[in-house]
């Protein structure tokens, strides 16, 4: 029997599981929605957002917390090019998507006709791979590879653009069992000889740190890197990427690396004489100035992507392949040893430390705002951030034990990321609290999607870090642009409670310390939609920080009491 | 220091725009590129001349590998090649005294003249880079007209050397 495109489509995403897809219509991809309402039972939740960059945004969100391929589907034109900036930060963070875009039909591609873009063209750079299928035939076969592609090896974004008149074609359909390109390799199993040689440097290393980036949260090893710890008493740092790749309240644990990391962190990954560096590409937000970052330190850097492994820093024992299975024979290969003399060398050079300034009485402060969350919620949440200052003190402050539970774009840096990612986050975990801490700045750039979420009953509390000023910038005015506060003051603001309720969401507005513990249990209880303003003070920064250019060793807004 | 690769990748469109964004992406030099169906059906071999240090040359490697359309990447510099390039270069040749000097460079050079007309002559050769480039110098004070050329293509001398 012969099915219509959208038949096949229909049938390939119940193959693959897709239990949610993220979108808006438009005409060419209408066949596509039509067929939606043409049948009994969809096979997956169809959610429309407010604007595309929502709906892949929220595709990223639903991917980090499930580990699934996350989906969306937008049409052609602008609705293609509104996915370009959630591809770029999906293919940043080795996100797994598959996004559909519609097309004009094939006999029309090339004339600049109506809503028509070279969506494939233009996403080259920012996607794993993508296609335009041309044939009706070809179709299920490139949605299984999209698909394969998306979650196998380095996982990232995948385009499938997809011509009006392959959507209403008719074609035989036969799902393919399994995918063969022989471009497309990736290797799984590290070298055996490596591992053992890594074994042995780890063993007669006498300060060795373990820095755990997002590596080992796309490949489930958590527990692996755990046991590694135990084993061998080495201290673990997190990149920004690898929060909750290793729980925060361990005792081995020290705290996020780099440039607004913990100045523990960065001193001991300075004073280690041994690096063991697991799923992470040494991003210049981790390494401050890269020729001064740990030069007498041996590196072994075990990674699923080659090209990552002596990209920006130099390594001793290169190992390339999946971490889970990676770390599971190095753990077999090493034998339980203490640290201790290591360990005590690190608290000394915590010493009396302390970041600057300490808090005022009765102010309504980051710090304090997160400290309750943790006593609220005791890590059993998943948080989500926008970007900016409260990012980092999320980063920073946030109780977070388990993989997969602290969802914030890293290396794009998306503002706007955060409510539309929680909006995903809620579909994959319906059960568990979702806090998304935004910044005043953040949450205007996709507020529209107060819509969906609202208009789909999700319980998520947003916290809104207001202070007024897009925060992060004039930190970085204030410190090296002489004040000079040049497009960062938010003027003109709305009354964000006002706006919520509008959308038929409750708020609540908070500037005094005492109010914020009662408010944010009230807005856990209500189990619905609910914003809380928080009005902390405007120039408040993100410390101790490391100045753009220097070495992670020398950070500012840190001295001792 | 100059190196040449050669890539097979898979006989689709699109695949020269991947490589090449690829390159200007990353700020990978590109000196040249020459691009043609190999021996094995559906598969296309490119050749791309480009330079940089070791480390360069490793980031280029490994990305280039990690197109899903590159089947196979290999540095061949070191190894024992055969490079040539095809021009075709038109010159001036206004006098019959000077067609003849023209004409005696051509056969030092063991080129063709594929085309004459009254005032030009169109000359074709292949050769590897000193060859082409010693011709075209010694062209040059006659009045070069235009120079089309292939980019360089390249080949391992002998079966041990690996197919690349």
């Amino acid at each position: 029997m012969k099915l219509s495109g959208t038949e096949i489509i229909l049938e390939c995403l119940k193959q693959e599981k897709v239990k949610v897809v993220f979108g808006i219509p438009g005409a060419a991809i209408m066949p596509l929605y039509d067929s939606f309402g043409r049948v009994e039972k969809l096979s997956f939740k169809n959610i429309l957002t407010r604007h595309e960059q929502g709906a892949i945004h929220a595709a990223d969100g639903y991917a980090r917390a499930s580990g699934e391929v996350g989906v969306c589907i937008t049409t052609s034109g602008p609705g293609a090019t509104n996915l370009v900036t959630g591809l770029a930060n999906a293919h940043l963070d080795s996100v797994p998507l598959v996004a559909f875009t519609g097309q004009v039909p094939t006999d029309m591609v090339g004339n600049d006709a109506f809503q028509e873009v070279d969506i494939t063209g233009i996403t080259i750079p920012v996607t794993k791979n993508n296609y335009i299928v041309r044939r009706v035939e070809d179709l299920a076969a490139v949605i299984k590879e999209a698909f394969y592609i998306a979650r196998s090896g380095r996982p990232g974004p995948v385009l499938v653009d997809l011509p009006k008149d392959v959507l209403l074609a008719k074609g035989s359909f036969k799902y393919p069992e399994k995918v063969n390109r022989r471009g497309y390799n990736p290797s799984y199993k590290g070298h055996i000889r490596q591992i053992k040689f890594a074994a042995d440097k780890i063993m007669k290393s006498k300060k060795p740190v373990i820095i755990a980036g997002g590596g080992i949260i796309s490949a489930n090893a958590s527990g692996e890197l755990i046991k590694l710890a135990n084993k061998t008493n080495i201290p673990v740092v997190n990149t920004f990427m690898g929060i909750g790749s290793f729980p925060k309240n361990h005792y081995l644990f020290l705290g996020m690396l780099g440039m607004y990391g913990c100045y523990i962190a960065n001193q001991a990954t300075s004073n280690a004489d041994l690096i063991i560096a697991l799923g992470t590409r040494f991003d210049d937000r981790i390494t401050g100035k890269l020729e001064q970052f740990c030069p007498q330190t041996e590196v072994i850097h075990i990674d699923i992507d080659p090209a990552e492994i002596g990209k920006n820093v130099g390594v001793k024992i290169p190992i390339v392949g999946d971490l889970k299975y990676i770390l599971h024979q190095l753990n077999n290969c090493l034998s339980e040893r203490d640290n201790n003399e290591w360990l005590t060398e690190i608290q000394d050079v915590q010493g009396n430390m302390v970041v600057q300034p300490e808090e005022k009485m009765g102010e309504l402060r980051p710090k304090y705002i997160i400290k309750c969350i943790n006593e609220s919620l005791k890590g059993e949440a998943i948080i989500v951030t926008d970007v900016g200052q409260h990012q980092m003190w999320a980063a920073n402050y946030c109780q977070i034990l388990h993989p997969r539970t602290f969802i914030s774009s890293g290396g794009l840096g998306t503002m706007g990321y955060g409510l539309p990612a929680a909006i995903g986050a809620k579909f994959a975990y319906p059960r568990k609290p979702v806090i998304c801490i935004s910044g005043d700045g953040s949450f205007q750039m996709n507020i529209q999607e107060l819509a969906t979420a609202i208009y789909n009953r999700l319980p998520i509390i947003v916290i809104l870090m207001n202070n007024g000023y897009l925060g992060m910038v004039r930190q970085l005015q204030e410190l090296f642009f002489e004040k000079r506060y040049v497009s960062t003051l938010l003027a003109g603001s709305p009354d964000f409670v006002k706006i919520v309720e509008g959308y038929g969401g409750t708020g609540f507005r908070v500037d005094k310390k005492e109010e914020f513990s009662s408010v944010f249990k009230k807005a856990v209880e209500l189990e619905q939609f609910v914003l809380i303003d928080c009005q902390i003070p405007k120039e408040e920064n993100n410390f101790p920080m490391v100045q753009p250019g220097s070495s992670i060793n020398q950070m500012i807004g840190v001295e001792e009491s | 220091m100059k190196h040449t690769i050669a890539i097979l990748v898979e006989d689709q469109p699109g695949v020269m725009v991947r490589v090449a964004s690829l390159f200007t992406r990353r700020g990978f030099n590109i000196e040249s590129i020459a691009v043609g169906h190999s021996e094995k059906p559906g598969i296309s071999r490119m050749t791309i001349i480009t330079s940089g240090d070791e480390k360069v040359l490793e980031q280029i490697t490994k990305q280039l590998n990690k197109l899903v359309d590159v089947i196979r990447v290999r540095d061949i510099s070191p190894r024992n090649v055969i490079e040539r390039e095809l021009v075709l270069v038109k010159v001036h040749t206004d006098s019959l005294s000077i067609r003849a000097e023209v004409i005696q460079l051509v056969e030092i050079f063991k080129a063709k003249v594929v085309y004459v007309e009254k005032n030009t002559l169109t000359i074709e050769m292949s050769g590897d880079e000193e060859k082409v480039s010693g011709l075209l110098e010694l062209l040059k004070p006659f009045g070069i007209i235009e120079i089309v050329r292939t980019g360089r293509i390249a080949i391992a001398r002998s079966k041990k050397n690996g197919d690349i």
